[in-house]
């Protein structure tokens, strides 16, 4: 599970020997859950692997918050089956499920100081009070706040916090890890750097770890897999790399990144989009309608004669807005479809098109995604 | 790129410095006149008579300055009995209040909102009926020939009417039920902004939901407990309707005694001289409060 660019570190005792070795999977089976008639979980089926980060990503009322907390012990499902390792946990309380939690907004204790609330959860396993202070020193150093456990909680800003509750998850070695969106009150610089910090630590303690967001950026910077959840469903789990290039439906699409879509025809085995024809590695269905994916940052502004290995439409300028890092070309097609670009700013920009020109754009044929959906299945 | 030079200085010459000091200075003074009527009424309705009895307490009958007053409440043991009934009535009710009104709380904070609203409002009922009536009710369920005496006697439950009103168990029955929402009030505000993840965190790291509660809930509920103590304490140190009624005479609190000198003596110095007393000894039991809750709000709520 480890990747290139761990840090070589002295590794503090204890905390860091939690290894991978011990490491659990997590099996869930046919989890449901309602508020009256409303699903909020349907029949969820979901395999985390021992040492994994997987991140269940999705818009709001997706279930995903529902999903942890019922692994977590915090909601009854109404039934299914949760297994850490052989282990059957559905019906067990919450404080027997040995598990190391990240809330949203850390629920650090206010009344005891970072010292206490991190050896909280050893000094209820009566841990001896000389390694506690130990233990909890080292938990300190690993999220680099060694020295802080005098300081009280209101005296720590947001991103201490959220290493304070960070180490008091991880310093009695629970073999699960959930976050429940534990970087959404950051602020965005912090946030990225966060997502590095955890995903070290991650990579270092190698324990099974279930993060929600609901940031798909988040979600690609950070997990070994994403399971995206949609309306109380899993909708598609699996590598970032893999969903972000081969969506396989248009709600994994249009969540996942940015995208334009096409209404393709199919007949006779030549599918047709925005007046050109569309060449594909494959196409979804031999006949009839399906939908073309088109990520901005994919698509290319064309010169004369350019073109060989793209799919190319012919489109007029609608909108140029410069964006820092990179400049969107808003253009629409022929019949009126609209379709995004992104370019890259050094040099692209100069000669960027004016408003109403007329320009040829493209996508190489091996980023062209052809999705299954009707058109308009979903609004 | 040009600027115009009038665009620098501005029309005033000084950016509308003066005017802008000028507009801020009224609208002080304008929030300042909406509280006169408050200000003039504390000063008029409190501040003056609190001054004149002050004054009062000093005089001995012929008008003279003196401490004869003073002298006499640590003369006579009748004064040290009265605040001693006083101060155990009054730690009497807050402790029932407490024991009562702490479990009424949590159960409230853990309700739904709407369900907690619904139940808050059977808590403040009493509220709106009079304390008189009040008083009078519990006088009537409570006395000799009352509904409960009837109705225990009635079941078998005992044979003679028992004796539970005109002596102290009355005079705290009454008061704690008079007390109750001033203690639930406040401890129920500071339970209902407990967050719900604080017991979770707890839970996920290993606590049971009772050792969630002791080192969790209860110590971030002290703040509101202190308080709803505090308010119900010192009310009850200045109680004179309930105890006059349900206590029968037998019950004698500060503020029956001075009623007393005054109705019956006449003796508008010595009143003067133990409303003074009193004074003094609830702002001392309000400062020490409040020194505790700040205590408690450091290692506590922490907002």
């Amino acid at each position: 599970m480890r990747r290139s660019g761990d840090q070589e570190r002295p590794q503090p005792a204890t905390v860091a020997a939690a290894g991978s070795t011990t490491a659990l999977p997590i099996a869930v089976r046919q989890l449901s859950k309602a508020y009256g008639a409303v699903p909020v979980l349907d029949a969820i089926d979901l395999d985390v692997r021992p040492g994994e980060f997987l991140t269940l990503l999705g818009p709001s009322g997706s279930g995903k918050t529902t999903l942890l907390m019922a692994i977590a012990g915090f909601l009854r499902p109404d039934k299914g089956s949760i297994r850490f390792g052989e282990r059957e946990v559905v019906r067990l309380a919450p404080h027997k499920r040995e598990i190391g939690m990240v809330f949203q907004n850390y629920a650090l204790f206010p009344h005891m100081d970072v010292a206490r609330n991190v050896g909280f959860p050893l000094r209820l396993r009566r841990v001896p009070v000389a390694e506690i202070a130990r233990r909890v020193e080292a938990a300190l150093e690993l999220v680099q706040l060694g020295g802080f456990g005098g300081r009280r909680i209101d005296q720590l800003s947001g991103g201490q916090r959220q290493r304070v509750a960070l180490a008091r998850a991880i310093v009695f070695e629970p073999r699960i890890i959930l976050m429940d969106e534990p970087l959404s009150a950051l602020d965005k610089q912090l946030r990225e750097r966060m997502q590095i910090e955890l995903r070290q630590l991650h990579e270092r303690l190698g324990t099974t770890t279930v993060y929600v967001t609901h940031d798909q950026r988040e979600a690609l910077t950070m997990s070994d897999r994403i399971a995206i959840l949609d309306r109380g469903r899993i909708a598609r789990v699996d590598t970032p790399r893999a969903i972000y290039d081969e969506p396989g439906s248009r709600f994994v699409a249009e969540f996942i990144g940015e995208s334009s879509f096409l209404d393709v025809d199919v007949s006779g085995g030549v599918a047709r989009a925005g007046g050109a024809t569309i060449r594909a590695r494959q196409l979804p269905v031999s006949h009839g309608r399906c939908t073309m994916a088109l990520r901005p940052e994919r698509m290319r502004l064309l010169d004369a004669g350019e073109g060989e290995d793209l799919n190319c439409f012919d489109a007029r300028v609608t909108g140029v807005i410069y964006q820092g890092d990179t400049l969107l070309l808003q253009t629409v097609l022929g019949d009126g479809s609209p379709v995004a670009l992104r370019l890259a700013t050094g040099g692209a920009a100069a000669r960027a098109p004016a408003i109403g020109a007329a320009v040829r754009i493209g996508i190489p044929v091996e980023d062209t995604v052809l999705l299954a959906d009707e058109p308009g299945a979903r609004p | 790129m040009t600027v115009s030079p009038t665009a620098i200085v501005g029309p005033a010459g000084d950016f509308h410095a003066a005017a802008l000091r000028r507009d801020a200075w009224l609208e002080r003074l304008g929030l300042a006149g909406l509280a006169a009527p408050a200000l003039l009424l504390v000063i008029v309705a409190m501040l003056l008579p609190i001054g004149w009895l002050f004054g009062l307490s000093f005089r001995d009958d012929s008008g003279a300055l003196s401490l004869e007053h003073y002298r006499r409440m640590l003369a006579e043991p009748s004064y040290g009995r009265t605040f001693r009934t006083t101060f155990e009535i009054s730690l009497a009710t807050t402790a029932i209040c407490i024991l009562l009104g702490y479990p009424l709380a949590y159960f409230l904070s853990q309700l739904p909102r709407r369900a907690a609203n619904l139940c808050m409002i059977a808590v403040l009922l009493p509220f709106w009926t009079s304390l008189l009536v009040r008083t009078y009710a519990w006088l009537v369920l409570l006395q000799r020939r009352g509904l409960i005496n009837n109705w225990g006697i009635e079941l078998g439950l005992w044979s003679e009417p028992l004796q539970l009103v005109h002596n102290a168990g009355g005079t705290l029955i009454g008061m704690v039920h008079i007390m109750l929402p001033f203690l639930v009030l406040p401890l129920y505000g500071t339970m209902r902004a407990i967050d719900g993840n604080l017991l979770r965190a707890a839970a996920s790291l290993g606590s049971t939901p009772v050792h969630g509660f002791w080192t969790v809930f209860f110590p971030l509920s002290l703040p509101g407990l202190a308080a709803g103590a505090s308010l119900v304490f010192v009310l009850c140190l200045g109680f004179y309707v309930t105890p006059a009624m349900l206590g029968g005479g037998k019950v004698t609190m500060v503020s029956n005694r001075i009623a007393n000198d005054i109705e019956l003596f006449f003796n508008w110095g010595a009143a003067s001289a133990l409303g003074v007393v009193l004074l003094v000894i609830t702002l001392v039991v309000l400062v020490l409060a409040a020194k505790l809750s700040r205590g408690a709000g450091l290692f506590g709520a922490g907002h």
